[in-house]
């Protein structure tokens, strides 16, 4: 399989666009009619072919625009990287898991050839290729959880384990839900969800850490966490708030199907070996409610979905305001008809939309 | 009375207690303005404490200086802020070893600035005691432009560095010891409600 | 599940994977350890680990399957050997014994991939280790990983005799400025009070050994000043052996007879019941279980759950506790 890598942006102009293939894997999250908080964990050992659970870390057609806008991210603003000093072997950790995986899932795209601590690496999407000594720092341009994460997509929080708890101690985040690394870091599980309403009272994070903490080398999980954004917007971080919270004025109920984003978070766990870390990568899909509605059983649902949220959720995932203007979109696309269970769109065994 | 009883709030926001003596060779105690009256509470009751104890005291123009020093701690030190204390926190806490007990008191910025230093120096903050006195004012941290801003006491309040209109967040973060401050007219410009004092 | 794949069978999320090795080499050290070597089956070189993890090793005695934890004292960077040292224990369940008596070079057997309930605090400045006896090997490969690092350690290591010394020839040869090894029968003793005293800000400190010695280095650090944060020991139990009871598990209408040698837990999962777990000692917490119905007395022994949760009759560690009783229902 070759992918044909898009030319698009992420800002300004927004030409991203999800090709028919890109519409068709989309993890839509939703897998009944409503919503609201749960664990669901499950296993992350591969998925059906094409699927973006099939491999550990999934390269898809927007994979060199999406690094070239984390280095623009990164030239603004340096701090959407830190590690903390302890965590530099985790680091390296996260190179080596990165660099075995995608050499083993996509050997057309990219290549790893290793002598003892002298390692060849080959990323030809991006173009780039490097000798240097595993575990010495100063072989590479950048420390080793920078290097590999401005080539791979998806944000990524590397966390200690402690005391029973996870710290978040490193990362590379710049495709964040509004959440801020650099006030975040150093952090331990509680804190840093601290802002989130409502999970705490259920015991959802007491539950979610006891999960975490016993993942295992060799068995990492996954889950699906979504949210709202107008615009293919990335880099929605809370340092540019002031810069793009005026964007979610813009909608009106003729550009909401282009405009108005789901976004969809693919989070996994990896146990670090050396280090004994979990590597929480953070990959988000933007797909927009037009190419949404496509699908006949993920349009009525999202209707569904929208129109029953909690209102504290609503407002915590940002679109309380919009939100009826959403639903008079979406409305159109529920005709009322029974959805299946689960979150394929189930193409064959859905009436096409009856209104 | 200078005690507050905060309301209760999300699990990043730091909780102070009261301090205690604690076993401990050597004893580190870190005041501003009215944490000097949790200090004397603590040598009243436990007075043999203070000839292992350093005090460092930042007045902000309270008179508790000649009341803390009266208490004969071992070290004894009055800085006019804490920036001009910070130097010798640092020296003080890089030099120290295991089995230092260190207590922090008075406003919040101050004790967490503390904290940080300690944190720093590698000791484990949640064996620091914390005990509030004093102002509620609070040491905030704009998101969008980084800049602190001292002893903020309404909100929302304008970022002392970019200007921005912030509103005053429960998030704490340790490792830059302040609150979050992020824009409340983002979304709107230009809408920004009457500021109101913190706890008001 | 919210975003399940389509035709995926449940999810076995917990429990460890699984690694086929043989054994490769038994090497006795004195009358009470040995060390036993693996290598994978397929030839393939082992996860790389850190210093401190254990593995799960399973034993098929007879009809009773074991699975004892071991910590990993080989070199964490040396891929292609596993090891591990086993002292002989002639009064517990038989799972050392195994080990010792029926295990021999060439033997298949299985391993968990390694789990860390021990790790290094990587922000320490220092790490200050103190063993007792067979305490000594999970230190072993943290020894060797911060060395690689240039980790800044001290240990101080007791044992019996100069002939039960495992390790003490290699320890203090490679190590004579940060190895000290003291003999019980030479009356030497580690001053931990001196030892603490003085020690530099950002020191972590770990113990591991038998209880008392547990029990005697957290205490003396607490009285000294130390933050617990700053005080790490492993300690995991082997499961007791006991009365038989009877046990129902409501979830999957299934009852079992626990026996005499076996525990809790290995009666559930006899039944094919798979509880997470980590440890199967005590300590990690994963297959804490409620008791939805009791009419008698819990034997709990974990150090996991609150004295309250274990006077409230709700809760049991099934690895290491029991029950002696007309009725115990659980929510498996």
């Amino acid at each position: 399989m070759t992918i044909q890598f898009n030319d698009e942006t992420f800002r300004d102009d927004y030409s991203f666009r999800n090709s028919q293939r890109a519409i068709d894997r989309f993890p839509f999250p939703f897998h009944e009619d409503s919503y609201m908080y749960s664990v669901n964990m499950e296993q992350h050992q591969g998925g059906p072919a094409d699927s973006i659970y099939e491999k550990r870390f999934d390269v898809d057609e927007h994979y060199v625009a999406e690094m070239r806008d984390r280095a623009m991210v990164l030239a603004d603003d340096p701090l959407r990287c830190q590690s903390l000093p302890h965590m530099i072997l985790a680091g390296w950790d996260l190179l080596e898991l990165i660099m075995v995986s995608k050499s083993e899932d996509y050997p057309d795209l990219f290549e790893l050839h290793r002598n003892g601590n002298k390692w060849h690496w080959i990323n030809k999407p991006m173009g780039i290729e490097d000798h240097f000594v595993f575990m010495d720092e100063t072989t590479l341009p950048y420390g080793p959880m920078e290097y590999i994460t401005r080539q791979t997509q998806g944000d990524f929080c590397v966390l200690d384990q402690r005391e029973d708890n996870l710290w978040m101690d490193a990362g590379t985040v710049t495709t964040q839900a509004d959440w801020s690394l650099d006030f975040d870091i150093g952090m331990n599980f509680f804190e840093w969800h601290a802002p989130v309403p409502l999970a705490h009272e259920k015991g959802i994070f007491k539950r979610a850490l006891k999960f975490l903490l016993s993942i295992q080398q060799g068995a990492p999980a996954r889950r699906l966490n979504w949210t709202m954004t107008v615009n293919p917007l990335l880099d929605t971080s809370p340092e540019n708030y002031h810069k793009w919270g005026v964007q979610k004025n813009t909608l009106t109920l003729e550009n909401l199907g282009s405009k108005q984003h789901l976004r969809v978070e693919l989070q996994t766990f990896f146990r670090l070996p050396r280090s004994n870390a979990l590597v929480f990568p953070i990959r988000c899909y933007l797909m927009s409610f037009q190419d949404i509605v496509s699908k006949p059983k993920w349009g009525r649902r999202l209707h569904r979905v929208v129109r029953d949220l909690p209102e504290e959720l609503a407002t915590y995932k940002g679109f309380i305001d919009n939100r009826s203007m959403m639903l008079e979109f979406l409305a159109r696309y529920d005709d009322g008809l029974p959805t299946s269970f689960g979150v394929w769109p189930d193409e064959q065994g859905t009436p096409a939309l009856q209104k | 009375m200078s005690t507050f009883h905060f309301p209760e709030s999300i699990r990043s926001r730091p909780v102070y207690g009261r301090l205690e003596a604690r076993p401990g060779k050597a004893h580190l105690m870190i005041a501003d303005a009215q944490g000097a009256e949790a200090i004397l509470g603590l040598a009243l009751q436990v007075p043999e404490l203070m000839a292992k104890t350093h005090v460092i005291f930042i007045p902000k123009g309270t008179d508790f200086g000649p009341k803390l020093q009266a208490l004969s701690p071992a070290q004894y030190y009055e800085g006019p802020s804490y920036a001009a204390a910070l130097s010798r926190i640092q020296r003080v806490l890089s030099d120290a070893a295991m089995g230092l007990q260190i207590y922090l008191t008075g406003t919040e910025g101050l004790m967490g600035q503390a904290q940080n230093a300690a944190m720093q120096a590698g000791y484990d903050y949640t064996a620091i005691q914390t005990e509030h006195r004093g102002s509620l004012a609070r040491r905030m941290q704009c998101v969008h432009c980084k800049g602190i801003t001292e002893d903020v006491i309404l909100d929302p309040f304008e970022c002392s560095h970019c200007g921005l209109n912030l509103f005053v967040r429960d998030h704490y973060s340790r490792r830059i010891a302040a609150f979050q401050g992020v824009c409340i007219d983002a979304e709107d410009p230009g809408n920004v409600p009457p500021s109101q004092e913190i706890y008001s | 599940m919210s975003a399940p794949a389509p035709n995926s069978t449940a999810p076995k999320i917990m429990g460890a994977e699984k690694i086929k090795v043989i054994v490769s080499n038994i090497v006795p050290l004195n009358d009470l350890v040995t060390r036993f070597e693996f290598k994978r089956t397929d030839g393939t070189i082992f996860p790389t680990f850190s210093g401190g993890a254990h593995t799960m090793i399973e034993m098929q005695d007879g009809d009773l399957k074991r699975m004892n934890p071991y910590s990993l004292m080989s070199d964490p960077a040396e891929r292609d050997t596993y090891a591990i040292s086993v002292r002989r224990d002639d009064h517990g369940r038989g799972g050392s014994l195994f080990l010792h008596q029926k295990v021999q070079v060439g033997d298949t057997m299985t391993l968990s991939y390694p789990v860390n309930l021990f790790s290094l605090d990587l922000r320490a400045r220092k790490h200050l280790f103190i063993a007792g006896g067979i305490g000594i090997t999970p230190f072993m490969a943290q020894i060797k990983q911060l060395n690689a690092a240039n980790g800044k350690w001290e240990l101080h290591y007791s044992c019996r005799s100069p002939e039960l010394g495992s390790y003490v020839d290699e320890l203090t040869s490679k190590h004579p400025h940060s190895a000290n090894v003291y003999y019980d029968d030479q009356k030497q003793f580690i001053d931990l009070h001196t030892l603490l005293d003085g020690q530099p800000i950002g020191t972590h400190l770990y113990v591991c050994g038998p209880k008392g010695m547990i029990d005697w280095v957290r205490k003396t650090a607490a009285a000294a000043g130390w933050p617990k944060a700053h005080v790490h020991h492993e300690e995991f139990l082997a499961p007791k052996p006991g009365k038989p009871f009877a046990v129902r598990l409501a979830k999957s209408g299934l009852a079992v007879e626990v026996g005499a040698h076996e525990s809790l837990l290995e009666a559930i999962e006899r039944l094919g019941v798979e509880p997470p777990y980590l440890c199967r000692g005590g300590a990690c917490g994963q297959c804490e279980t409620d008791v939805l119905e009791s009419d008698g007395t819990f034997i709990h022994r974990d150090h996991w759950l609150e004295d309250y949760e274990h006077a409230s009759g709700t809760k049991i560690m099934p690895c290491v506790s029991r029950f002696e009783g007309k009725t115990l229902v659980l929510d498996r």
